[in-house]
This record gives C-alpha cells, structure tokens and sequence, in this order.
C-alpha cells in the first residue's frame, strides 16, 4: 500500500476497518505488517487473544503488546494429557496470568482456558477483579473447587456464560449455586455436566432457572432426577440447548407424559446430550424436538441399536451426532439414509478394554456414513478392523473431510483383508482430501504412510501418530513436507535422534511437538535445545535424571514447543532440560 | 484344627481369605464348566444373573492380615444385552478393587467406585460369583506377579474356588503386563469415568439403592445392605459388623474358626461342632428360628433387609423357616 495512502486513513477508520477482521489469522497478519501506524493501530484495539500455549509466551509480554484486552483464551498441558500421559504436577497454572490480567486488564471480561490448573484462589482473584466479567469457560480443567465456583457466582453480577465443560471439581458440599444473589438474572449459558451428585441443590438450580429469562444452553449432571428435569424445562422453555439428566430405571406413565410435555415446549432446542443411564422406553418423550435437533450426543448412553435406529429416523436435520459403538454398522447405515445434512460423526466404544467387540460395528459402518452423507466433514471413529479398500473408499467420496480421527483398538492392527499395513488407505485420505487439517492415525503402518502424509498433507495442522512407522525416515516425511504443522503428537514410535535434530528449524515454526516412548536419547534433547535457543525442550521423566541413565538410554517422554518466553520457571522435578 | 476340605454353605472352598481374596474370580457363565459337582446346576442358575455385587467377609481369625473387604460383581455375558447393561459391571470391578484399608483411607474417606479407567483387561473379564464350584473360564486371565492392594498374590488358580483379584494402584502409570497400556486406546478419563459409572449405576435397584450380598464364612445365610445409605466405608464396617455379631459371637465362644452348616450341599458338617451350637443360642436374641428364603444364586438370604416394595424381592422365591441352630444336616435343607 503506498504510503502516502496509508498515512491519510485516520486512526479512526483504521480501527473501524480492523473491527471487521475477527480471525486471530488474519489479525496477526494486520500487526505484522505493512507500517508501524497499523501495528500500533491494531495493538491498541485488539480485544481478544488467543495464546494456544500457555508457556509460548508470558502474561506480561501479551500486556505490554495489547494493552486492551477484552477476552482471552488460554491452552495449557499438551493434548496427550487427556489421555493420562503427562504425570500430575506437570504445569498449565493459570494463576500468574489472572495476577497480571488483575491488574492490567480490569475489563477483562471472557476468560476460555482449556487443560489448565486452576485453583480456588484464581477464581476468587477474577471474582474480585474484573467487575464487568461475563464469561467463563473451564474445558478439562482441574484443581479447584466448589468454593471457587461460590465466589464467582457470589461476585460476577453480569455472568453470562460459566461452562465446565469436562473438568475436574473438588466438592466442598459448599451449595455454591446459592451464592448467586437473588438479584442475578443474566445467565445464557450454564454447562456444570462435569459435577458430582452431591454438588447442585436442586432448589437453588430452579430458582436460579426461573430467573433468567436469557437462559439459552442448560446442560446438567446426572444427578438432576427426572421429575425435576422437566420442572426445569418448564421453566426454561426457550432453551436452545439441552443436556438431559438422569432418566429413572422403570417407565411410569404420568412421569413420561409429563416429561413429553415438558419437551413439546421447547421449540427451540436444537441440540441434545447428557442421557447418562438412560431407559429406552423414556426416548419417544423427546420425539417431539427430534426433527428440529441438530445435535445429538448420545455417547454416553448404553441404548442399543434398535433405539438408537428409532431415534435417529426422527432426526433428519441433525448436523452433529455422537454415539457409542452400539449404533452398529446397522444404526450407522439408518443413520446414512435418514440424515442427509450429517457434518460430523463421532464413534465411540462402549467397551474399550475389552478385545473382544461386545457390539457389531465395523468399517462398514463409517462406508455407509460416507457414502450417505454428502456433507460430512468430521470423522472420530473407535472401531476394531479396517481395510484399505474402506479407506480408499470413504476418501474418493469424501474430498471435503477436514478432521478423520481414526482409532483401530488394537495396535497394530493390519488391513483385515489382505492382511496388509494400512498405509495406501491412509495415503487416500490425505491425497483425496485437500482441506485436511486434522488426522489421527491407527492400524499397522509402515514408513510410507509418513511418505504420503509429507507429500500430499499440505493443509494438515495437527498428527496423532500411535504404535507406527518403521524408522527416523517416517518422522522426517513428515517434519519436511507438512508445510501447514502446527501440532504433532506422537507415542510408540521407532523415532529416534535423526529426525528431530535433521529438522530443528522446522519446529520453531510448529506450535508443539510430543514424542513419547520413542527413541529419542537425552544427548539429543540437549543437542536441540542449544541449537534451537526459541525452543523450550522439556524432557518429563519420572525415573530420575535422564543423565544418570546410560548414554544411548531413551527419554520416557519429550515435549518440545517453540517460546518467546524463555524456560519456564515452575517446571516440577521430573521436567528436566538442559540446564539441570 | 482341622481344615475341613468341602465347601461351606456358600460352596466357596475353605481355604483362608486371603487366598480367597487375592484370587481371580472367574466368570461362572458358562455352564459346561467341567466341575463334577452336584452343584453344576446352580452354576447355570447362577450364570443367567445379571445383577448383584456381593461382599464377603474373611472370618476373624482366618489368615489375611486384616480384615478385608471387596467388592465383585457378576459378569454378564455378552450376548445378553436386552436391556442395554451388557456395558458391564466389568469396569465397575476393576475400578472398584481395593483393599480394605486403601478404601478406608482414601482420600475423603468417601466411599468412591474409582474409575480411572485403568482397568486391567484381565480384571475386566474376570466375574464373580456367588455359586459354588465356579470354574475358571479359559479367557479369564490371572495377572502374572502383580503386586495387588497389598496382598501378596496367590501363585496359581485353584480350581472349583471363586477368587478375587484387586486391581493394582489405580495411579499407577505402568503399563500392565499384557495389555493396558497407558492411554490407549485414546479415551479421555471423563469419558472412562463416566462409562464407568454407567455400569454402577445400570446395576442398581430401580429404587436408587445399591443393594448388596453380604456373605460371612460359616454363616448360615446371607444379608443385603443398601450400599446408599452409607457415605464412609467406615460406617459400612460397623454396620456389616453388627449384622454379623451373633456369628461372630458364636464363633468366638465356640472357640473355633469355623462353623459349618452347609450341608445343602451334601457336605458332612463337622459333627464335633455342632454340638457347641446350643451355646451359640443363647447368644442370639429371641426365638430359635429366623426366616430365610433362597435367591436366585441358590444364596440363602435374610428376610427382611430388603424393603418388601423394593425391585430386589422379585427373587425372593420360597421363604424357608431356617432354624438358627443346627442339630442335624437335614434340617436346613431345601
């Protein structure tokens, strides 16, 4: 742009125009730029921040390059922590980051924070500091309590969201949903499916139901009985979203009805969940919202598959389903034929530990989907076979995939036909689907899975490798072809030394790395670290100093991202990096 | 004293509890169990039971270094799925094993099913039963040399014994000897622990109870606690503890550890004992008999501990006056 342009548009335009570009993509790219008066233009009226590493970068150094902050979102441990790899202790606090926001931001009003430590002390901290705060949302976080919750329900009279989603929460037997003031009236959102039995006074949820009239997503613990779920639906008839509770083990007639009534209220529900111990008999009570349901998660309900197909066949406008393994190939093939607008699909196994399947559900299944829906987009799929002729198929139909999640139970697994490795049905995929940004890889698979991944995985942002490859050449294919990563994870894999150090550069421009139970040796950790000074390298072993092992000894577990903040300084003994 | 070699009235074989409970409990499903034992037909009886968890409890005296409670429940054959449980009480048990001490002295004190979901796969398949003679099943696999709950293990199966395996510390992040490798597959513990308890609850009393067996060696029946109603293992213990006092009684002013009143079973009860029985009278209150019926595992079951509305009396099939005392074999049979 030429100059002289530039400096004509006043700050005020500016800042208009940026206003419009919401994307964190494009709002970084704005900064980055074209003049310094467009860096500080959208410096000064960035609202909102999206740090997807907690450690990439401290709190003070996001404070001093936006100053006005209005919301942030903040990722803590690696995605493998889900999954139970990354020990207790490991890291993710947010409370040194509400202490800095408290101070510069006092009208922050949104904090996101997912796989993050946080403490009672940091919600009294943000109860207490920003006065106008309206958002909370706590995904798969752990470490506080229901005290906290009270100071935030006692303290933020404009509260509109608090969602906790999948995290973990101590009981105090504090009856924290008292402690929102008779006078509060602002929540839209309320997600607390993740709390124990002994942690929601029913009284308290109703009364504060009845009071808000905004009240749009109510998504509850399995606690709530089913006689008071349609009090509760009652009360909030213009709910849009939905998590249905505990559903009581025999049918009665005036409970149903009662419940069908409650449900035949709400015109503008659209998604469904919860479901937890739910009684077949009691699904016809939600018939009459099925057809407007664009979201059914199901994937905690042991119904079987003659329900399931009954209820999906209601639903022809549902966009998101998620379902255990008892759908079967046959629910699944229901599902194929009676919900054309499906985008994603979500399988999970009822009885993962199990070799043996307790349900009957295939590849065939996920063919079925795919060759049926013609707008699906995302695949999470647990299964126990596959064959490269199902994969090859579901690419060819599918070139507008963009997240194939694939987890075959057993490790290893070869195709069931030919008893190959699974790498040309994998290869499909990524060849055939452009757009991919997420994939997870399962099966028997060679180096050349990595080769096709490298070669045609030009969009791919985040890999999940587990029990594949054959040698340091499967990694490298990926580390120098993928030109999009940004995440890769990977666990029980033959990568050792060469990859990594071969291609150092590359991971200064991904978000993060995670190898465990590879063959990478703690010479080669420190190798890195020196050479790469804009990477923390983390080497978390529980064993003790990886030093005192032999020399071609291998790290348990390595977690390598890229950092404008320097080593962090709350690492617990097992983190070990070169300094130690 | 002399061991005796046969079953008690349970049909679980006489050996310590520590043995007993540091055992698998194999699955009882399958009723060509190669047991030439008169009670092959409880064991099929027993194998179509989907619900129940039973409690048992070591005798004092006997060889575990304290008492020990665990919590088993019956495996549920995989083709039986009519009403959507077939999820299984498998994880429930895996989670659930733990000695009594660990329980007791768990974090709140709480009594918690743990579902970490770090179950072993071999614990999941194993099942429990409450029928005599359960044999062990090819698939049922015995951990090899884990160190369980703290007790040591028992070296090898023993055959024709129900036996129980605790699961090792529930934290722990080793990967197992055959399969449960940490993390895989890929599920997020919310999930686990979620579907977990799926399986708890799917075994429940319609009522909301959680009612359980509570068996004691050489006790002539057996009582059911609503496991509901109690919120520490502590207050479990001493509830447990007083239900079985008057046995306790008995055996103690007996004298001896055992008492033996199986003789359903055809099993000769040591006659030298019983003649101390008329003693164990006068401990217990009131009248000589008490009324008893025989549930659909063959167990000989208190009246009374379940509420009469409740779901759980549907097994309730022929109550038999059984008589406190024994005098002679024949007397409490069915």
């Amino acid at each position: 742009m030429p100059k002289r342009l530039a400096s004509s548009l006043s700050y005020e335009v500016l800042e208009h125009v940026f206003s419009f570009i919401q994307s964190d993509k494009d709002r970084n790219v704005v900064s980055a730029v074209l003049c310094k008066s467009w860096y500080e233009i959208e410096r000064w009226c960035r609202r909102k921040i999206f740090v997807g590493n907690c450690y990439a970068v401290s709190p003070k150094m996001v404070i001093r390059r936006f100053p006005q902050v209005r919301s942030i979102e903040l990722k803590g441990k690696p995605h493998f922590a889900d999954f139970n790899l990354v020990p207790d202790g490991w890291g993710g606090y947010v409370l040194p980051w509400i202490t800095e926001m408290a101070g510069a931001y006092p009208w922050l009003d949104e904090i996101r924070l997912k796989r993050m430590v946080v403490t009672d002390e940091s919600l009294e901290l943000i109860a207490k500091s920003f006065k106008d705060f309206k958002v909370l949302v706590l995904a798969s976080c752990e470490g506080f309590s229901t005290d906290g919750l009270a100071a935030i329900a006692a303290s933020c009279k404009n509260l509109r969201e608090l969602d906790l989603r999948e995290s973990e929460v101590d009981d105090t037997s504090v009856h924290w949903l008292s402690h929102f003031p008779e006078t509060y009236t602002s929540m839209v959102s309320l997600n607390i499916s993740c709390l124990g039995s002994g942690e929601v006074s029913f009284s308290a949820l109703e009364r504060l139901v009845s009071r808000c009239p905004n009240l749009r997503s109510l998504k509850l613990n399995r606690a709530v009985p089913l006689d008071k779920t349609a009090n509760i639906l009652r009360l909030a008839p213009r709910l849009v979203e939905f998590s249905a509770c505990t559903y009581s083990a025999e049918l009665r007639s005036d409970v149903f009805s009662n419940l069908a009534g409650a449900f035949s209220n709400c015109k503008e529900l659209r998604s469904l969940s919860g479901f937890w111990d739910v009684v077949p008999d009691y699904l016809p009570a939600i018939y009459s919202v099925c057809s407007r349901l664009t979201s059914l998660n199901l994937s905690y309900a042991t119904i079987l598959s003659p329900d399931l197909i009954k209820l999906v066949s209601h639903c022809p406008s549902l966009q998101r389903l998620l379902v255990l393994d008892y759908i079967e190939d046959s629910g699944l093939e229901a599902l194929a034929s009676n919900c054309k607008d499906l985008q994603e699909l979500r399988v999970f196994p009822s009885d993962p530990f199990d070799a043996e399947p307790n349900a009957s559900l295939t590849e065939q299944g996920l063919v079925a989907v795919s060759l049926g829906c013609p707008k699906l987009q995302s695949v999470l799929y647990f299964c126990r076979r596959m064959s490269n002729a199902a994969l090859v198929t579901i690419a060819q139909s599918h070139p507008n995939l963009n997240r194939f999640r694939l987890c075959i139970i057993e490790p290893n697994t070869a195709d069931y036909l030919t008893g190959e490795p699974l790498d040309v049905g994998f290869g499909a995929i990524v060849e055939h689907c452009k757009d991919l940004i997420r994939l997870s890889l399962s099966g028997l698979l060679t180096d050349c899975v990595f080769e096709y991944i490298g070669k045609y995985a030009k969009k791919l942002e985040m890999l999940s490798v587990a029990f594949a490859g054959d040698s340091d050449l499967g990694l490298h294919h990926v580390l120098s072809g993928c030109e999009s990563l940004r995440k890769l994870e990977i666990r029980d894999c033959p990568f050792g030394d060469k990859a990594l150090l071969t291609n150092a550069a590359k991971l200064e421009t991904m978000q993060s790395l995670w190898m465990s139970s590879c063959s990478v040796s703690f010479e080669a950790c420190k190798l890195l670290s020196q050479k790469m000074p804009r990477l923390n390298v983390e080497v978390i072993d529980e064993r003790g100093p990886p030093d005192s092992r032999p020399e071609n000894c291998t790290v348990d577990k390595l977690y390598i991202y890229r950092s404008v903040a320097g080593p962090r300084f709350d690492m617990p003994p097992f983190v070990w990096t070169k300094d130690e | 004293m002399s061991t005796p070699l046969e079953h008690d009235y349970t049909g679980l074989s006489e050996t310590s509890s520590v043995e007993r409970s540091s055992d698998k409990i194999p699955s009882s499903s399958s009723s060509s169990s190669s047991s030439t034992h008169p009670n092959e037909d409880k064991t099929t009886r027993t194998s179509l039971n989907l619900k129940g968890i039973e409690l048992r409890l070591g005798l004092p005296g006997s060889q575990s270094p304290e008492r020990k409670v665990s919590l088993f429940c019956k495996d549920l054959e995989s083709n039986e799925r009519s009403n959507g449980f077939a999820v299984s009480l498998k994880n429930l048990m895996s989670g659930a094993k733990r000695g009594f001490s660990d329980a007791i002295d768990g974090p709140n004190g709480k009594w918690v099913f743990p579902m970490n979901g770090k179950s072993d796969v071999e614990l999941a398949k194993g099942a429990i039963l409450a029928s005599p003679r359960a044999v062990l099943e090819g698939k049922n696999k015995l951990p090899s040399g884990r160190e369980v709950g703290g007790l040591p293990q028992s070296p090898k199966p023993v055959q024709d014994k129900n036996i129980l395996v605790r699961s090792a510390n529930e934290h722990s992040n080793a990967p197992a000897s055959k399969a449960q490798v940490v993390g895989w597959p890929p599920i997020r513990s919310f999930r686990k622990n979620t579907m977990a308890s799926n399986s708890a609850k799917n075994s429940e009393d319609a009522a909301g109870c959680l009612y359980v067996k509570v068996s004691m060696d050489g006790a002539p029946y057996l009582r059911k606690v609503d496991l509901k109603t109690y919120k520490t293992y502590k207050e479990i213990s001493s509830a447990l503890e007083k239900m079985f006092t008057c046995f306790t009684l008995g055996i103690q002013s007996l004298a001896c550890t055992y008492i033996y009143f199986n003789t359903r079973y055809g099993t000769a009860a040591p006659m030298d004992l019983l003649y101390g029985e008329s003693r164990l009278m006068d401990l217990l209150h009131g009248s000589e008999y008490v009324l008893t019926y025989e549930d659909k595992d063959g167990d000989w079951m208190l009246v009374g501990d379940v509420p009469l509305d409740s779901k759980s009396n549907e097994e309730m099939q022929e109550p038999e006056l059984m008589q406190k005392h024994v005098e002679d074999d024949k007397q409490i049979k069915s």
